[in-house]
Protein backbone atom coordinates (compact mmCIF):
# COMPACT_ATOMS: atom_id res chain seq x y z
CA UNK A 1 0.00 0.00 0.00
CA UNK A 2 2.82 2.11 0.86
CA UNK A 3 5.29 3.09 -1.35
CA UNK A 4 8.09 1.75 0.99
CA UNK A 5 6.40 -1.52 1.34
CA UNK A 6 7.95 -2.70 -2.67
CA UNK A 7 10.40 -5.03 -0.64
CA UNK A 8 9.35 -6.05 3.09
CA UNK A 9 12.69 -8.23 3.73
CA UNK A 10 14.75 -5.00 4.07
CA UNK A 11 11.94 -3.42 6.45
CA UNK A 12 11.86 -3.82 10.23
CA UNK A 13 9.27 -3.09 13.10
CA UNK A 14 6.68 -0.55 12.43
CA UNK A 15 7.20 0.49 9.19
CA UNK A 16 7.15 -3.62 8.44
CA UNK A 17 3.78 -4.08 10.77
CA UNK A 18 2.35 -1.33 8.69
CA UNK A 19 2.76 -2.27 5.39
CA UNK A 20 2.01 -6.11 6.87
CA UNK A 21 -1.77 -4.56 8.36
CA UNK A 22 -2.48 -2.97 4.78
CA UNK A 23 -2.05 -6.44 2.40
CA UNK A 24 -4.34 -7.31 0.32
CA UNK A 25 -5.37 -9.99 2.69
CA UNK A 26 -5.56 -7.99 5.40
CA UNK A 27 -8.37 -5.76 3.78
CA UNK A 28 -10.38 -8.94 4.00
CA UNK A 29 -10.39 -8.85 7.90
CA UNK A 30 -11.31 -4.93 7.80
CA UNK A 31 -13.85 -5.41 5.23
CA UNK A 32 -15.31 -8.49 7.75
CA UNK A 33 -15.61 -6.38 10.68
CA UNK A 34 -17.85 -4.63 8.72
CA UNK A 35 -19.99 -7.71 7.63
CA UNK A 36 -20.14 -8.17 11.59
CA UNK A 37 -22.15 -4.56 11.70
CA UNK A 38 -24.09 -5.25 8.42
CA UNK A 39 -25.58 -8.46 10.14
CA UNK A 40 -26.54 -6.55 13.32
CA UNK A 41 -28.20 -3.74 11.74
CA UNK A 42 -30.08 -5.97 9.47
CA UNK A 43 -30.77 -8.49 11.84
CA UNK A 44 -31.91 -6.06 15.04
CA UNK A 45 -34.54 -4.60 13.48
CA UNK A 46 -35.82 -7.93 11.65
CA UNK A 47 -35.80 -9.57 14.87
CA UNK A 48 -37.64 -7.04 16.59
CA UNK A 49 -40.47 -7.66 13.75
CA UNK A 50 -40.64 -11.30 14.20
CA UNK A 51 -40.73 -10.96 17.98
CA UNK A 52 -43.54 -8.17 17.76
CA UNK A 53 -45.21 -10.21 15.65
CA UNK A 54 -45.11 -13.18 17.95
CA UNK A 55 -45.79 -11.18 20.61
CA UNK A 56 -49.17 -10.12 19.14
CA UNK A 57 -49.92 -13.45 18.19
CA UNK A 58 -49.30 -15.03 21.90
CA UNK A 59 -51.69 -11.91 22.70
CA UNK A 60 -54.44 -12.66 20.08
CA UNK A 61 -57.70 -13.55 20.93
CA UNK A 62 -57.66 -16.18 18.32
CA UNK A 63 -56.70 -19.60 19.74
CA UNK A 64 -54.76 -20.97 16.80
CA UNK A 65 -52.94 -17.62 16.51
CA UNK A 66 -51.89 -17.82 20.38
CA UNK A 67 -50.77 -21.13 20.34
CA UNK A 68 -48.53 -20.35 17.02
CA UNK A 69 -47.17 -17.32 18.79
CA UNK A 70 -46.68 -19.08 22.68
CA UNK A 71 -44.88 -22.21 20.71
CA UNK A 72 -42.72 -19.82 18.59
CA UNK A 73 -41.39 -18.18 22.04
CA UNK A 74 -40.96 -21.54 24.05
CA UNK A 75 -39.35 -23.22 21.48
CA UNK A 76 -35.99 -21.71 22.24
CA UNK A 77 -35.83 -22.47 25.51
CA UNK A 78 -34.58 -25.70 26.37
CA UNK A 79 -32.53 -25.89 22.84
CA UNK A 80 -28.96 -24.64 22.83
CA UNK A 81 -28.91 -21.51 20.17
CA UNK A 82 -26.21 -22.71 18.36
CA UNK A 83 -28.28 -26.23 17.60
CA UNK A 84 -30.91 -23.52 15.65
CA UNK A 85 -28.29 -22.05 13.84
CA UNK A 86 -26.92 -25.07 12.31
CA UNK A 87 -30.46 -26.46 11.52
CA UNK A 88 -32.22 -23.58 10.16
CA UNK A 89 -29.55 -22.77 7.91
CA UNK A 90 -29.86 -26.06 6.10
CA UNK A 91 -33.63 -26.27 6.58
CA UNK A 92 -34.46 -22.93 5.11
CA UNK A 93 -32.34 -23.37 2.00
CA UNK A 94 -34.00 -26.86 1.31
CA UNK A 95 -37.16 -25.73 2.01
CA UNK A 96 -36.67 -22.94 -0.64
CA UNK A 97 -35.26 -24.77 -3.11
CA UNK A 98 -38.38 -27.67 -2.50
CA UNK A 99 -41.00 -24.46 -3.00
CA UNK A 100 -39.28 -23.12 -5.93
CA UNK A 101 -38.63 -27.01 -6.97
CA UNK A 102 -42.51 -27.21 -6.78
CA UNK A 103 -43.19 -23.98 -8.98
CA UNK A 104 -40.67 -24.36 -11.05
CA UNK A 105 -40.45 -28.56 -12.33
CA UNK A 106 -44.28 -30.00 -11.66
CA UNK A 107 -43.58 -32.49 -14.04
CA UNK A 108 -40.71 -33.75 -12.02
CA UNK A 109 -41.46 -37.22 -11.14
CA UNK A 110 -38.32 -38.53 -8.94
CA UNK A 111 -38.23 -38.46 -5.36
CA UNK A 112 -36.51 -35.37 -3.67
CA UNK A 113 -34.96 -37.70 -1.04
CA UNK A 114 -32.91 -40.12 -2.94
CA UNK A 115 -31.13 -41.68 0.17
CA UNK A 116 -28.64 -39.32 1.58
CA UNK A 117 -29.43 -36.81 -0.96
CA UNK A 118 -31.57 -34.22 -1.41
CA UNK A 119 -32.36 -33.43 -4.91
CA UNK A 120 -33.99 -30.50 -6.83
CA UNK A 121 -34.32 -29.63 -10.44
CA UNK A 122 -31.66 -27.56 -12.14
CA UNK A 123 -33.71 -24.70 -12.34
CA UNK A 124 -34.45 -24.77 -8.98
CA UNK A 125 -31.57 -24.62 -7.22
CA UNK A 126 -30.90 -21.64 -4.97
CA UNK A 127 -28.80 -19.65 -5.83
CA UNK A 128 -28.47 -21.27 -9.57
CA UNK A 129 -25.41 -22.75 -10.90
CA UNK A 130 -24.70 -20.35 -13.52
CA UNK A 131 -24.82 -17.23 -11.04
CA UNK A 132 -21.59 -15.06 -9.86
CA UNK A 133 -19.36 -16.08 -7.01
CA UNK A 134 -20.96 -12.79 -5.35
CA UNK A 135 -24.87 -14.29 -5.50
CA UNK A 136 -23.53 -17.06 -4.03
CA UNK A 137 -22.13 -15.21 -0.99
CA UNK A 138 -24.60 -12.63 -0.48
CA UNK A 139 -27.42 -15.78 -0.51
CA UNK A 140 -25.68 -17.46 2.48
CA UNK A 141 -25.47 -13.85 4.26
CA UNK A 142 -29.18 -13.54 3.62
CA UNK A 143 -29.90 -17.30 4.81
CA UNK A 144 -27.72 -16.23 8.02
CA UNK A 145 -29.60 -12.80 8.59
CA UNK A 146 -32.69 -14.48 8.39
CA UNK A 147 -31.59 -17.40 10.89
CA UNK A 148 -30.40 -15.00 13.26
CA UNK A 149 -33.74 -13.45 13.23
CA UNK A 150 -35.59 -16.39 13.75
CA UNK A 151 -33.93 -17.18 16.54
CA UNK A 152 -33.34 -13.82 18.07
CA UNK A 153 -37.00 -13.25 16.96
CA UNK A 154 -38.55 -15.51 19.63
CA UNK A 155 -36.25 -13.85 22.36
CA UNK A 156 -37.61 -10.45 21.54
CA UNK A 157 -41.13 -12.09 20.99
CA UNK A 158 -40.69 -13.12 24.82
CA UNK A 159 -39.31 -9.75 25.75
CA UNK A 160 -42.54 -7.56 24.35
CA UNK A 161 -44.91 -10.25 25.51
CA UNK A 162 -43.54 -9.48 29.05
CA UNK A 163 -43.35 -5.67 28.07
CA UNK A 164 -47.20 -5.46 26.66
CA UNK A 165 -48.25 -7.52 29.84
CA UNK A 166 -46.44 -4.75 32.00
CA UNK A 167 -48.01 -1.62 30.90
CA UNK A 168 -50.84 -0.85 33.79
CA UNK A 169 -53.84 -2.47 33.45
CA UNK A 170 -55.57 1.04 34.29
CA UNK A 171 -53.79 2.87 30.89
CA UNK A 172 -55.80 0.38 28.79
CA UNK A 173 -59.51 0.69 31.03
CA UNK A 174 -58.70 4.14 29.98
CA UNK A 175 -58.72 3.61 26.36
CA UNK A 176 -61.71 1.35 26.39
CA UNK A 177 -63.71 3.79 28.63
CA UNK A 178 -62.69 6.64 26.13
CA UNK A 179 -64.58 4.46 23.45
CA UNK A 180 -61.43 2.73 21.64
CA UNK A 181 -61.88 0.45 19.87
CA UNK A 182 -59.21 -3.19 20.53
CA UNK A 183 -57.19 -2.21 17.40
CA UNK A 184 -56.70 1.64 18.54
CA UNK A 185 -55.84 0.86 21.98
CA UNK A 186 -53.71 -1.52 21.30
CA UNK A 187 -51.41 1.06 18.85
CA UNK A 188 -52.05 3.97 20.24
CA UNK A 189 -51.97 3.39 24.23
CA UNK A 190 -50.21 -0.44 24.57
CA UNK A 191 -47.38 0.38 22.06
CA UNK A 192 -46.21 3.30 22.70
CA UNK A 193 -45.70 2.38 26.56
CA UNK A 194 -44.55 -0.92 26.29
CA UNK A 195 -40.85 -0.42 25.25
CA UNK A 196 -40.00 1.49 28.41
CA UNK A 197 -40.67 -2.22 30.38
CA UNK A 198 -39.32 -3.93 27.46
CA UNK A 199 -36.29 -2.03 27.26
CA UNK A 200 -34.33 -3.56 29.75
CA UNK A 201 -34.72 -7.11 28.46
CA UNK A 202 -34.10 -5.55 25.09
CA UNK A 203 -30.86 -4.15 25.78
CA UNK A 204 -30.26 -7.77 27.17
CA UNK A 205 -31.01 -9.23 24.51
CA UNK A 206 -28.62 -6.67 22.25
CA UNK A 207 -25.85 -7.76 23.91
CA UNK A 208 -26.77 -11.92 23.54
CA UNK A 209 -27.11 -10.42 19.83
CA UNK A 210 -23.25 -8.65 19.38
CA UNK A 211 -22.23 -11.99 21.29
CA UNK A 212 -23.67 -14.55 18.84
CA UNK A 213 -22.20 -12.69 15.90
CA UNK A 214 -18.94 -15.19 15.46
CA UNK A 215 -21.14 -17.84 15.11
CA UNK A 216 -21.57 -16.42 11.81
CA UNK A 217 -18.37 -18.48 10.82
CA UNK A 218 -20.33 -21.51 11.72
CA UNK A 219 -22.60 -20.67 8.88
CA UNK A 220 -20.20 -20.85 6.27
CA UNK A 221 -19.56 -16.97 6.33
CA UNK A 222 -16.05 -15.21 6.02
CA UNK A 223 -16.08 -13.57 8.69
CA UNK A 224 -13.74 -11.95 11.25
CA UNK A 225 -13.17 -15.52 13.22
CA UNK A 226 -12.61 -16.99 9.86
CA UNK A 227 -9.96 -14.37 8.54
CA UNK A 228 -8.14 -14.65 12.08
CA UNK A 229 -7.44 -18.03 11.81
CA UNK A 230 -6.65 -17.53 7.70
CA UNK A 231 -4.19 -14.85 8.78
CA UNK A 232 -2.83 -15.44 11.78
CA UNK A 233 -1.53 -18.87 10.76
CA UNK A 234 1.74 -19.84 10.28
CA UNK A 235 3.19 -18.06 7.29
CA UNK A 236 6.21 -20.02 4.95
CA UNK A 237 9.00 -17.45 3.54
CA UNK A 238 8.27 -19.20 0.40
CA UNK A 239 4.69 -18.24 0.09
CA UNK A 240 4.59 -14.86 1.51
CA UNK A 241 6.23 -11.59 1.59
CA UNK A 242 5.25 -11.31 5.21
CA UNK A 243 6.47 -14.57 6.91
CA UNK A 244 5.73 -15.26 10.59
CA UNK A 245 4.89 -17.84 12.88
CA UNK A 246 1.79 -18.65 14.57
CA UNK A 247 0.19 -15.40 15.48
CA UNK A 248 -3.36 -16.98 15.57
CA UNK A 249 -3.58 -15.82 19.29
CA UNK A 250 -2.89 -12.46 18.67
CA UNK A 251 -5.42 -12.27 15.81
CA UNK A 252 -7.85 -13.68 18.54
CA UNK A 253 -7.11 -11.42 21.51
CA UNK A 254 -7.87 -8.08 19.07
CA UNK A 255 -11.43 -9.87 18.62
CA UNK A 256 -11.89 -10.17 21.91
CA UNK A 257 -10.83 -6.72 22.62
CA UNK A 258 -13.10 -5.62 19.82
CA UNK A 259 -15.78 -7.56 21.35
CA UNK A 260 -15.41 -6.21 25.10
CA UNK A 261 -14.95 -2.48 23.58
CA UNK A 262 -18.11 -3.01 21.28
CA UNK A 263 -20.33 -4.22 24.48
CA UNK A 264 -19.11 -1.44 26.48
CA UNK A 265 -19.94 1.27 23.61
CA UNK A 266 -23.46 -0.53 23.36
CA UNK A 267 -24.20 -0.41 27.38
CA UNK A 268 -23.25 3.11 27.59
CA UNK A 269 -25.26 4.01 24.52
CA UNK A 270 -28.51 1.85 25.61
CA UNK A 271 -27.93 3.04 29.33
CA UNK A 272 -28.95 6.94 28.02
CA UNK A 273 -31.89 5.35 25.48
CA UNK A 274 -33.11 4.39 29.24
CA UNK A 275 -33.31 7.72 30.43
CA UNK A 276 -34.59 9.16 27.16
CA UNK A 277 -37.56 6.96 27.09
CA UNK A 278 -38.32 7.08 30.66
CA UNK A 279 -39.49 10.51 30.24
CA UNK A 280 -43.31 11.12 30.99
CA UNK A 281 -43.38 7.32 31.77
CA UNK A 282 -45.08 6.27 34.48
CA UNK A 283 -42.61 4.79 36.54
CA UNK A 284 -39.91 5.65 39.08
CA UNK A 285 -37.51 6.13 36.66
CA UNK A 286 -39.89 8.61 34.90
CA UNK A 287 -41.10 10.38 38.15
CA UNK A 288 -37.71 11.08 39.00
CA UNK A 289 -37.09 13.01 35.97
CA UNK A 290 -40.12 15.22 36.17
CA UNK A 291 -38.87 15.90 39.83
CA UNK A 292 -35.49 17.20 38.50
CA UNK A 293 -37.22 19.27 35.68
CA UNK A 294 -39.29 20.76 38.54
CA UNK A 295 -36.89 21.39 41.08
CA UNK B 1 -27.90 -55.13 13.20
CA UNK B 2 -30.55 -54.67 16.14
CA UNK B 3 -30.94 -51.46 18.20
CA UNK B 4 -29.58 -53.50 20.89
CA UNK B 5 -26.46 -53.75 19.06
CA UNK B 6 -26.11 -50.53 17.86
CA UNK B 7 -26.29 -49.58 21.38
CA UNK B 8 -23.66 -52.26 22.48
CA UNK B 9 -21.05 -50.79 20.03
CA UNK B 10 -21.86 -46.94 20.57
CA UNK B 11 -23.13 -45.97 23.50
CA UNK B 12 -20.05 -45.00 25.12
CA UNK B 13 -18.77 -44.12 21.58
CA UNK B 14 -17.86 -40.62 22.40
CA UNK B 15 -15.81 -41.45 25.60
CA UNK B 16 -13.90 -43.86 23.15
CA UNK B 17 -14.93 -47.76 24.24
CA UNK B 18 -17.46 -49.33 21.79
CA UNK B 19 -16.48 -49.58 17.76
CA UNK B 20 -13.99 -47.12 16.44
CA UNK B 21 -15.75 -46.13 13.15
CA UNK B 22 -18.60 -44.45 12.54
CA UNK B 23 -21.33 -46.03 10.80
CA UNK B 24 -21.97 -45.65 7.65
CA UNK B 25 -24.44 -45.57 4.65
CA UNK B 26 -27.91 -45.57 5.45
CA UNK B 27 -28.49 -44.90 8.85
CA UNK B 28 -31.07 -45.73 11.09
CA UNK B 29 -33.02 -43.61 13.82
CA UNK B 30 -31.68 -46.02 16.54
CA UNK B 31 -28.38 -44.93 15.24
CA UNK B 32 -28.97 -41.53 15.37
CA UNK B 33 -30.20 -41.64 18.95
CA UNK B 34 -27.37 -44.02 20.26
CA UNK B 35 -24.80 -41.78 18.74
CA UNK B 36 -26.34 -38.35 20.25
CA UNK B 37 -26.79 -39.58 23.04
CA UNK B 38 -23.65 -40.94 23.65
CA UNK B 39 -22.18 -37.40 22.97
CA UNK B 40 -24.67 -36.08 25.87
CA UNK B 41 -22.41 -37.71 27.89
CA UNK B 42 -20.05 -34.35 27.23
CA UNK B 43 -22.34 -32.20 27.35
CA UNK B 44 -22.85 -33.13 30.89
CA UNK B 45 -19.08 -33.46 32.08
CA UNK B 46 -18.20 -29.91 30.93
CA UNK B 47 -21.58 -28.46 32.52
CA UNK B 48 -21.46 -30.74 36.02
CA UNK B 49 -17.45 -29.91 36.14
CA UNK B 50 -17.60 -26.40 35.50
CA UNK B 51 -20.96 -25.59 37.49
CA UNK B 52 -19.23 -27.53 40.16
CA UNK B 53 -16.27 -25.78 40.60
CA UNK B 54 -17.55 -22.11 39.00
CA UNK B 55 -19.99 -22.03 42.52
CA UNK B 56 -17.09 -21.23 44.65
CA UNK B 57 -14.81 -19.21 42.36
CA UNK B 58 -18.20 -17.15 41.93
CA UNK B 59 -19.01 -16.90 45.46
CA UNK B 60 -15.59 -15.30 46.05
CA UNK B 61 -15.68 -13.11 43.03
CA UNK B 62 -19.12 -11.72 44.45
CA UNK B 63 -18.04 -11.66 47.69
CA UNK B 64 -14.56 -9.59 45.66
CA UNK B 65 -16.87 -7.33 43.77
CA UNK B 66 -18.77 -5.89 46.87
CA UNK B 67 -15.53 -5.49 48.92
CA UNK B 68 -14.52 -1.99 50.23
CA UNK B 69 -11.07 -2.83 49.17
CA UNK B 70 -10.23 -1.39 45.58
CA UNK B 71 -7.23 -3.91 45.30
CA UNK B 72 -9.63 -6.74 45.64
CA UNK B 73 -12.57 -4.74 44.09
CA UNK B 74 -11.15 -4.15 40.84
CA UNK B 75 -10.00 -7.55 39.60
CA UNK B 76 -13.06 -8.79 40.31
CA UNK B 77 -15.15 -6.58 38.45
CA UNK B 78 -12.56 -6.98 35.57
CA UNK B 79 -12.38 -10.23 35.69
CA UNK B 80 -16.59 -10.02 35.76
CA UNK B 81 -16.71 -7.74 32.61
CA UNK B 82 -14.36 -9.23 30.66
CA UNK B 83 -15.90 -12.92 30.71
CA UNK B 84 -19.35 -11.61 30.39
CA UNK B 85 -18.84 -8.89 27.81
CA UNK B 86 -16.73 -11.00 25.39
CA UNK B 87 -18.17 -13.63 22.69
CA UNK B 88 -17.76 -17.33 24.81
CA UNK B 89 -16.86 -18.30 21.15
CA UNK B 90 -14.27 -16.60 21.10
CA UNK B 91 -12.84 -17.44 24.64
CA UNK B 92 -12.64 -20.60 23.28
CA UNK B 93 -10.46 -20.09 20.54
CA UNK B 94 -8.43 -17.28 22.54
CA UNK B 95 -7.73 -19.81 25.03
CA UNK B 96 -6.89 -22.89 22.69
CA UNK B 97 -4.52 -20.39 20.90
CA UNK B 98 -2.76 -19.53 24.20
CA UNK B 99 -2.42 -23.04 25.63
CA UNK B 100 -1.19 -24.19 22.20
CA UNK B 101 1.74 -21.38 22.54
CA UNK B 102 2.17 -22.46 25.82
CA UNK B 103 2.36 -26.03 25.27
CA UNK B 104 5.59 -24.84 22.84
CA UNK B 105 7.24 -23.00 26.08
CA UNK B 106 6.70 -26.39 28.43
CA UNK B 107 5.10 -29.76 27.75
CA UNK B 108 2.96 -29.59 31.40
CA UNK B 109 0.41 -27.44 29.04
CA UNK B 110 0.17 -30.63 26.70
CA UNK B 111 -3.45 -31.78 28.18
CA UNK B 112 -4.58 -27.65 28.06
CA UNK B 113 -4.58 -28.07 24.55
CA UNK B 114 -7.44 -31.24 25.04
CA UNK B 115 -11.09 -30.52 25.08
CA UNK B 116 -11.19 -31.92 28.34
CA UNK B 117 -9.24 -30.10 30.44
CA UNK B 118 -8.59 -26.63 28.06
CA UNK B 119 -12.58 -26.08 27.06
CA UNK B 120 -13.18 -26.96 30.96
CA UNK B 121 -11.46 -23.75 32.03
CA UNK B 122 -13.01 -21.65 29.87
CA UNK B 123 -15.88 -23.11 30.63
CA UNK B 124 -15.37 -22.84 34.67
CA UNK B 125 -14.43 -19.11 34.28
CA UNK B 126 -16.85 -18.07 32.14
CA UNK B 127 -19.84 -19.57 34.52
CA UNK B 128 -17.93 -18.50 37.02
CA UNK B 129 -18.18 -14.70 35.61
CA UNK B 130 -21.81 -15.20 34.85
CA UNK B 131 -22.57 -16.43 38.38
CA UNK B 132 -20.78 -14.48 40.22
CA UNK B 133 -22.66 -11.24 38.99
CA UNK B 134 -25.66 -12.98 39.82
CA UNK B 135 -24.79 -13.72 43.44
CA UNK B 136 -23.16 -10.05 43.52
CA UNK B 137 -26.38 -8.66 42.98
CA UNK B 138 -28.21 -11.16 45.75
CA UNK B 139 -25.21 -10.19 48.15
CA UNK B 140 -26.38 -6.03 47.35
CA UNK B 141 -30.03 -7.24 47.67
CA UNK B 142 -29.66 -8.88 51.58
CA UNK B 143 -32.61 -6.86 53.64
CA UNK B 144 -30.96 -4.17 55.66
CA UNK B 145 -32.25 -5.71 58.86
CA UNK B 146 -30.26 -9.16 58.10
CA UNK B 147 -26.81 -7.26 58.46
CA UNK B 148 -28.12 -5.33 61.56
CA UNK B 149 -29.41 -8.41 63.09
CA UNK B 150 -26.13 -10.19 62.35
CA UNK B 151 -24.34 -7.01 64.35
CA UNK B 152 -26.46 -6.89 67.27
CA UNK B 153 -25.89 -10.54 67.41
CA UNK B 154 -21.57 -9.34 67.65
CA UNK B 155 -21.22 -11.51 64.38
CA UNK B 156 -18.54 -10.90 62.31
CA UNK B 157 -16.06 -11.81 59.06
CA UNK B 158 -16.50 -15.25 58.01
CA UNK B 159 -19.15 -16.44 60.97
CA UNK B 160 -21.54 -13.31 59.53
CA UNK B 161 -20.94 -14.28 55.70
CA UNK B 162 -21.45 -18.04 57.12
CA UNK B 163 -24.57 -17.46 59.18
CA UNK B 164 -26.41 -14.79 57.82
CA UNK B 165 -25.42 -13.30 54.21
CA UNK B 166 -24.50 -16.52 52.28
CA UNK B 167 -27.37 -18.21 52.67
CA UNK B 168 -30.10 -15.27 52.24
CA UNK B 169 -27.59 -14.61 49.04
CA UNK B 170 -28.32 -17.97 47.58
CA UNK B 171 -31.85 -17.71 48.42
CA UNK B 172 -32.01 -14.46 46.26
CA UNK B 173 -29.86 -16.04 43.89
CA UNK B 174 -30.99 -19.47 43.20
CA UNK B 175 -33.78 -18.64 40.23
CA UNK B 176 -30.97 -16.48 38.58
CA UNK B 177 -28.72 -19.31 38.76
CA UNK B 178 -30.90 -22.22 37.68
CA UNK B 179 -31.35 -20.30 34.43
CA UNK B 180 -27.17 -19.87 34.42
CA UNK B 181 -27.03 -23.78 35.07
CA UNK B 182 -28.95 -24.41 31.85
CA UNK B 183 -27.39 -22.01 29.62
CA UNK B 184 -24.10 -23.52 30.88
CA UNK B 185 -25.02 -26.63 29.75
CA UNK B 186 -26.11 -25.40 26.26
CA UNK B 187 -23.18 -23.12 26.24
CA UNK B 188 -21.08 -26.82 26.30
CA UNK B 189 -22.39 -27.56 22.76
CA UNK B 190 -19.72 -25.12 21.33
CA UNK B 191 -16.94 -26.79 22.41
CA UNK B 192 -15.98 -28.66 19.50
CA UNK B 193 -17.01 -25.95 17.06
CA UNK B 194 -14.66 -23.74 18.39
CA UNK B 195 -10.68 -24.49 17.76
CA UNK B 196 -10.88 -27.55 20.22
CA UNK B 197 -10.37 -30.65 18.15
CA UNK B 198 -12.67 -33.97 18.48
CA UNK B 199 -10.02 -36.12 18.67
CA UNK B 200 -10.74 -38.86 16.79
CA UNK B 201 -14.07 -37.99 16.89
CA UNK B 202 -14.86 -38.37 20.05
CA UNK B 203 -17.07 -35.52 20.47
CA UNK B 204 -20.05 -33.84 21.55
CA UNK B 205 -24.05 -34.39 21.22
CA UNK B 206 -24.24 -31.34 18.48
CA UNK B 207 -21.10 -32.74 16.88
CA UNK B 208 -22.32 -35.73 16.14
CA UNK B 209 -25.83 -34.49 15.26
CA UNK B 210 -23.90 -32.09 12.81
CA UNK B 211 -21.82 -34.78 11.43
CA UNK B 212 -25.37 -36.87 10.39
CA UNK B 213 -26.64 -33.72 9.14
CA UNK B 214 -23.88 -33.23 6.58
CA UNK B 215 -23.79 -37.08 6.04
CA UNK B 216 -27.59 -37.43 5.00
CA UNK B 217 -28.35 -33.73 4.25
CA UNK B 218 -31.26 -34.16 6.07
CA UNK B 219 -31.50 -31.91 9.39
CA UNK B 220 -34.69 -32.97 10.21
CA UNK B 221 -33.94 -35.93 11.79
CA UNK B 222 -30.35 -35.36 13.95
CA UNK B 223 -31.56 -31.80 15.18
CA UNK B 224 -34.86 -32.49 16.52
CA UNK B 225 -33.37 -35.68 18.52
CA UNK B 226 -30.52 -33.51 19.95
CA UNK B 227 -33.43 -30.73 21.01
CA UNK B 228 -35.05 -34.05 22.85
CA UNK B 229 -32.25 -34.89 24.85
CA UNK B 230 -31.66 -31.06 25.96
CA UNK B 231 -34.93 -30.55 26.44
CA UNK B 232 -35.21 -33.70 29.17
CA UNK B 233 -31.50 -32.04 30.45
CA UNK B 234 -33.11 -28.97 31.13
CA UNK B 235 -35.98 -30.40 33.28
CA UNK B 236 -33.69 -32.27 34.95
CA UNK B 237 -31.68 -29.30 35.74
CA UNK B 238 -35.07 -27.58 36.98
CA UNK B 239 -35.70 -30.34 38.81
CA UNK B 240 -32.90 -31.12 40.63
CA UNK B 241 -32.50 -26.92 41.20
CA UNK B 242 -35.56 -27.40 42.44
CA UNK B 243 -35.34 -29.63 45.04
CA UNK B 244 -32.25 -26.78 46.41
CA UNK B 245 -34.98 -24.10 46.18
CA UNK B 246 -37.01 -26.05 48.23
CA UNK B 247 -34.05 -26.43 51.02
CA UNK B 248 -32.85 -22.97 50.57
CA UNK B 249 -36.50 -21.72 51.65
CA UNK B 250 -37.65 -24.48 54.43
CA UNK B 251 -37.23 -22.15 57.21
CA UNK B 252 -39.81 -19.47 55.93
CA UNK B 253 -43.77 -19.85 56.23
CA UNK B 254 -45.28 -21.74 53.47
CA UNK B 255 -47.07 -18.77 51.70
CA UNK B 256 -43.41 -16.49 51.51
CA UNK B 257 -41.15 -19.16 49.97
CA UNK B 258 -40.37 -17.97 46.60
CA UNK B 259 -42.16 -20.27 43.81
CA UNK B 260 -39.44 -21.75 41.40
CA UNK B 261 -39.86 -20.31 38.18
CA UNK B 262 -40.73 -23.02 36.03
CA UNK B 263 -40.33 -20.75 32.64
CA UNK B 264 -36.92 -19.69 33.43
CA UNK B 265 -35.53 -16.72 31.67
CA UNK B 266 -34.74 -17.16 27.98
CA UNK B 267 -31.68 -15.07 28.16
CA UNK B 268 -28.38 -15.58 29.86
Amino acid sequence: MFSYCTDPSQLEGLTWLSCYLTTGKHAGLYVSVFTVLLLLAVTAPTALVFGFAGASAARSRIAPLRWLGKSYTAIVRGVPDIAFFLFFVIALDQGFEWLRHQVKCPDWTDPIRQGNDFVVCDAAKLPLSTAPQWIHESYAFVLAVLTFAIVFGAFAANVLYGGMRAVPRAQLETAEAYGMTPRQTFWRILVPQMWIYALPGLSNLWMVLIKATPLLFLLGIEDIVYWARELGGTKNAKFTDYPHGDWRIWYFLFLLVFYLAFTRVSEIVLERLTVRLSRGQATAAGEKLRKEVQA
Amino acid sequence: MSCLETIQDYALRSIGIGERLLPKGDYTLCEHFTLIGSGMIWNIYFGVMALGFGFFFAVALAVGKASNNRWIRKPAEWFIFIFRGSPLFIQFFFAYFLFLSLKQVHPVFDPFTAAWLGALIVLFMNTAAYSGEIFYGALRSIPKGDNEAADAYGLTGWMRFRRIQFPTMMRLAWPAYTNEAIFLFHATTLVFFSAFPAWRQKGDALYYASYFADKTFNPFIPYPILAFYFILLTLVIVGLFGLVNKRLNRHLPQERRSKMRFRPNIIR
